[in-house]
Parts: structure tokens; sequence; C-alpha cells
């Protein structure tokens, strides 16, 4: 077991320095100058002299990378140009709203897509089945700002349930929770599709295993059955897809918090892109990458203690 | 024709998803073909006194802020979602299958690398990807086209390397070694063809992708710029005007779906038909 998790730490470690090596490789060395890109191009040349000194892009690449990455190491961000504040200081009042709506998107993905993918493995090739395929293919194919229009013209527009966008902030639980609701819908409607009909296939393949013929042998209901022999394995496959889907859930933020013109991180970087503030896109999109990778060496983690075979098999 | 290639034809006609898909996607590729030559009205000509006008015997669809016919907008956003697409497969195919070719071929250190290299790019959310590369280059359809292409590259890399890898150790193949060909020879002449359909089956899933991802993006503002039409920016225009006329982001959101559901439908019959295990498993 510790040899299996040394070696998901390494592969993690490694994909975060490749993480951040692809991310300052492509803000600093794509064609174009970061500091014309920042200043615009009819910026004189003096200026555009002075933002390279003070953004250290005389140095040499290596130097300017370490500045970087050490930097972020002991929590020393980079200073946002265009707010002049500390890209830390930017983020935290941010992932106050960023964290909270992916999670609410996910625990709302997992109940739709387990409630759906239970019911059409459970319904297999009747009715039901094919509506709950049917609809998941549906959720898959529409576009999350879209239905976010959709909701905000239902819920806000018409029926003036939610309101249409902004955030009043956590000062009180309720209007805060209340402003991710229709976000959160959005978000988790496409993840949740797709989540639909992986259960439904796990459950499917796992339904038809020996064990489960012999507990239902041994005088189990069908939904004892379910519940204590078929979810379990079949959340085996379901996790990994679930740890993917974060990392959508967190990069759909990027989109819908636009859409409800949230103040989250998604927003920020977007801001960050049309006000050209590198300083902002690098930090934010290392931290981005960070959590999916967190995020998927948790799965990993999880994933070994479920399964303990894997373990074995790895080492 | 063989009598294989007979049956998968037949089956391909009785498959109700592939048929649908089919027949949407053959009606995509037209409208975009029509609107080349012919839309009800110039798609950029501007009629303020008729702007925000419901649906009538004139304008279809209605017209939008600017007074433009919304149907010849959106005839003409169906080309672009469609470029978008192609390039962006082909770059993904292009290097993608290439490297998973290479890998499947070579092993050793380069296949290492190349994998390694591909769990990278995966590491980072697709959406996330071409965010970053638009930063760096700036907004333009030409830069989200080859940002969506990037972010396919690792996925059919992976799949190409996985499906090649399984023909590799195929008797016709150690024939072939002992008849005296090379990786090269061997990699184009066997095994690239026998793994062309699952290829293709991921392109149908990678080309409804991109089509959402050029959506997402130029609904952002740093895809399509305009005048170019795109699907993605009606929608991002019509939201300012969602009060006054809310079909305004109905239509554009309808055609985004109904193009990645068609190719979803063509993906899933293509996969089915191509592999009818699946069929009888799930």
């Amino acid at each position: 077991m510790s040899l299996f998790l040394a070696k998901r730490l390494f592969t993690f470690v490694l994909t975060l320095v490749g993480a951040s090596l692809l991310i300052f490789l492509a803000l600093e060395v794509l064609p174009g100058d970061p500091a014309l890109v920042i200043l615009g191009v009819d910026a004189p040349e003096s200026a555009v002299a002075a933002l390279r000194l003070e953004l250290g892009l005389e140095k040499p690449l290596p130097q300017q990378y370490w500045d970087w990455v050490g930097g972020l190491m002991v929590g020393r961000f980079g200073t946002s140009y265009s707010y002049s504040v500390s890209v830390l200081d930017l983020i935290s009042a941010r992932l106050a709203v960023t964290i909270p709506l992916a999670v609410f998107a996910m625990i709302l993905s997992v109940a739709f897509a387990f409630a759906l993918g239970i019911l059409a493995a459970v319904q297999h090739n009747k009715g039901t089945d094919v509506a709950v395929m049917g609809i998941s293919q549906l959720g898959i194919s529409i576009p999350n700002f879209w239905l976010a229009l959709i909701l905000i013209m239902l819920f806000a527009v018409d029926l003036h349930w939610f309101s249409a966008g902004g955030f009043p902030g956590w000062a009180g639980f309720w209007p805060g929770f209340k402003a991710l609701v229709l976000p959160a819908i959005a978000l988790a409607t496409v993840q949740g599709a797709i989540l639909a009909r992986f259960t439904r296939s796990a459950i499917l393949d796992t339904i038809r295993e020996d064990y489960v013929r012999t507990a239902r042998a041994k005088g189990l209901t069908r939904t004892q059955a379910l519940l204590r022999h078929v979810l379990r394995n079949a959340m085996i496959p379901l996790i990994t897809i679930m740890g993917l889907q974060f990392a959508n859930l967190l990069a759909g933020t990027i989109i819908v918090e636009n859409v409800f013109s949230l103040p989250g991180i998604g927003r920020l970087l977007l801001q960050a892109i049309t006000q050209r503030d590198l300083v902002i896109v690098r930090d934010l999109a290392l931290l981005l990458a960070a959590m999916v990778i967190v995020v998927n060496f948790l799965v990993d983690v999880l994933y070994s203690v479920i399964d303990p075979r894997l373990t074995a098999r790895d080492i | 024709m063989s009598t294989v290639r007979r049956s998968k034809i037949r089956s391909a006609f009785s498959h109700r998803s592939f048929l649908v898909g089919a027949v949407l996607v053959v009606a995509m590729f037209g409208i975009a073909g029509i609107s080349l030559y012919w839309t009800p009205f110039d798609p950029t000509k501007l009629n303020i006194p008729e702007r925000l006008a419901g649906p009538s015997s004139l304008h279809w669809l209605g017209t939008d802020q600017f007074g433009r016919d919304i149907l010849s907008i959106l005839m003409v956003g169906t080309q672009n979602s469609i470029l978008v697409g192609v390039v962006a497969v082909a770059i993904g195919i292009l290097f993608g299958v290439s490297l998973g070719l290479t890998a499947a071929a070579v092993k050793g250190w380069t296949e290492e690398l190349i994998m390694r290299a591909s769990d990278l790019l995966f590491a980072f959310p697709a959406i996330l990807l071409a965010i970053l590369l638009i930063a760096a280059t700036g907004p333009g359809a030409i830069n989200a086209t080859i940002a969506i292409g990037i972010f396919s590259i690792p996925v059919f890399a992976r799949l190409t390397r996985g499906a090649a890898k399984v023909i590799w150790v195929r008797e016709f193949i150690l024939a072939a070694r002992a008849a005296g060909k090379g990786r090269f020879r061997i990699t184009v002449g066997h095994i690239l063809p026998n793994i062309l359909s699952v290829i293709v089956v991921q392109a149908t899933v990678q080309f409804a992708l991109a089509i959402l991802a050029e959506a997402a993006l130029s609904y952002l503002g740093i895809g399509s710029q305009p005048p170019t039409p795109s699907w993605g920016r009606m929608l991002s225009d019509a939201q300012s005007y969602i009060l006054l006329n809310p079909w305004l982001a109905v239509y554009p959101g309808a055609a985004i779906a109904l193009a990645v559901l068609s190719l979803n439908l063509l993906g899933d019959g293509l996969r089915d038909i191509i592999d009818p295990r699946f069929v009888r498993e799930r």
C-alpha cells in the first residue's frame, strides 16, 4: 500500500511540475511579448521596456520559471497588473464562490445520475430505460451556458423564484445558497447525464455477476441485493468518472459564472484575459490545474482503498 | 461487396439512432452548403426599424437587436461550427493518430514519453487549456480552432495507441514482419486500416465536443469574432435582450444542441454497428 501511494505521489508531483511548465511555456514562449500583450501593440516602447523589467522578462527563462514556481511554493503569488493587489487576495475571496458552486453541482449531479442510472438499469430494455437514456442523451447535448439562460428565463424572469445573477455573499447562508441554485443545476445537468449513463452501464455489468445471483439465492430481495452488493461494486469504476467530472465541473464554472455574473475564479480568469493580465491568468490556470490534479490523486487513493486488488496488482 | 460489409450496411439502415443522427448530420452539412450560396436575407445587413421583431412570414424566426434575419445568421453560423469542427478534428487526428501509431510501433521510451505527455494534457480540463492558449495568442476563430484541436490530440493518441497495440500482436502482423516488412510499412499498410473505424467513431464524438467548445469560447467572447456569425456569440448577444425577446436565446442554443445531439447519435450508432457486442451487452 505504501509503495502504491509513493508511486502515485511521485506521479502527482511530476504532473504538477509538468502542468506548471506547460502553463509557463504557453504564456512565456509562444510568439508574442507578454509585456506587449498586457499593454497592447500601440504602447510606447519605454512603457513596454519598464513592464518587461517589472515582470522579470529580461531574466533567463529557467530563472523566470523558478521565480514563479518558487514564489508560489512559499505562498508568494504575483501582483495583478490591473488590480495592483496580490493574486492570492483576489483568489481567496473568489474561492468562496467557486468551491461551494462546484461541490453543490457535484452533489446534484451524483444524485441525479444515481437516481436515473439505477432506474434505467433496473428497468433494462423497458420503456423507462429508453426514456432515461433519451433524457441523458439530450442532457449531454445541451450546452451548459444555454441551459443557464433557459433557467434564468424560466425561474428568474417568468417565475421570480431566483435572481437572474449576482452573488450576495455568505453573510447569510440562505441568500448565498439561493444564488448558487440555478448555476449549480446548469453545471450539474450535463455531468449528471454523462454519469447516469456510466451508472447504468456499471450496474448492468455488476448485476450479472455470480455473487449477485448467489445473494439472491440466499434469499435477499432484489432491492437488498442491489443495495448491499451491486451498488458497492458498481461504485469502483464510477469513482474514477466522478473524479474526472469534478475537473469538468471546475472548468464549467468558468462559463457558468460568467452567465450568472458570479464573482468566482472562472469570472476572474476571463476578466484577466480580457484585461490582458497574464499574471492572474498564469496563477489561476495553475490553481485550476492543480485542483484537478489533486482531485485525480485523491480518486486514485480512494480507488485503492475501495478495491485493494488494484494496490496488490500495482505493486 | 463482401458479405460482412453488406450486413454492416444493412444493420446501419436498421439502426434507429444511426439513421436519425446521419439524417440530421447530412441536413446540417446541407444547410451549411446552401448558406454558402443562398440565405433568406443578407445575414450582415442591418435593419434597425425591424429590430427584435417576432417570427413572421417574412422573417421566420424573427430579427435580432440589429434587425438582422435570425434564420439567415443561424444558417451561416452552421458553416462556422462545421469549419471549426472539421479543422479541430483534423488537427487531433493528424497529430494524435500519428503519435499513437508511433507509440504503439516504436514502444520503449518513445511510447512512455508520448503517453506521459498525453496524460499531462489530460490533467487540464479541455476548456481551460483552450482559454489558456487563447490568452497567450489572442482571441479569434483561428486560435480557438487550434486550441480545440490541441485538446483532442491526446484523446486520439491514447485511443490509437490502445487499438494499435491490439493489432500489433495479431498473427497477420507477425506474418508481415516475417515477410520483411518494416514497422512503418506495417503501420501504414496493416495497422491503420484495421483501426480506422475506431478513429472514425471517436472523430464524431470529438466533432460534437469541438462544436460545443467553439460555441462556449464564442459565448465568452474569445472565440469567433464579429462579423463572422457564430451560434455561441448569438447566445451571448441574446442575453442582453432576454427580457425583450427571449426567443433570441432559444434558437442558437437549440441549433448547438441539435448539432451535438445528431453527431452523438451518429457516433453511438456507428459504434454499435462496428462493434455489435456493445449493443448486446448494454
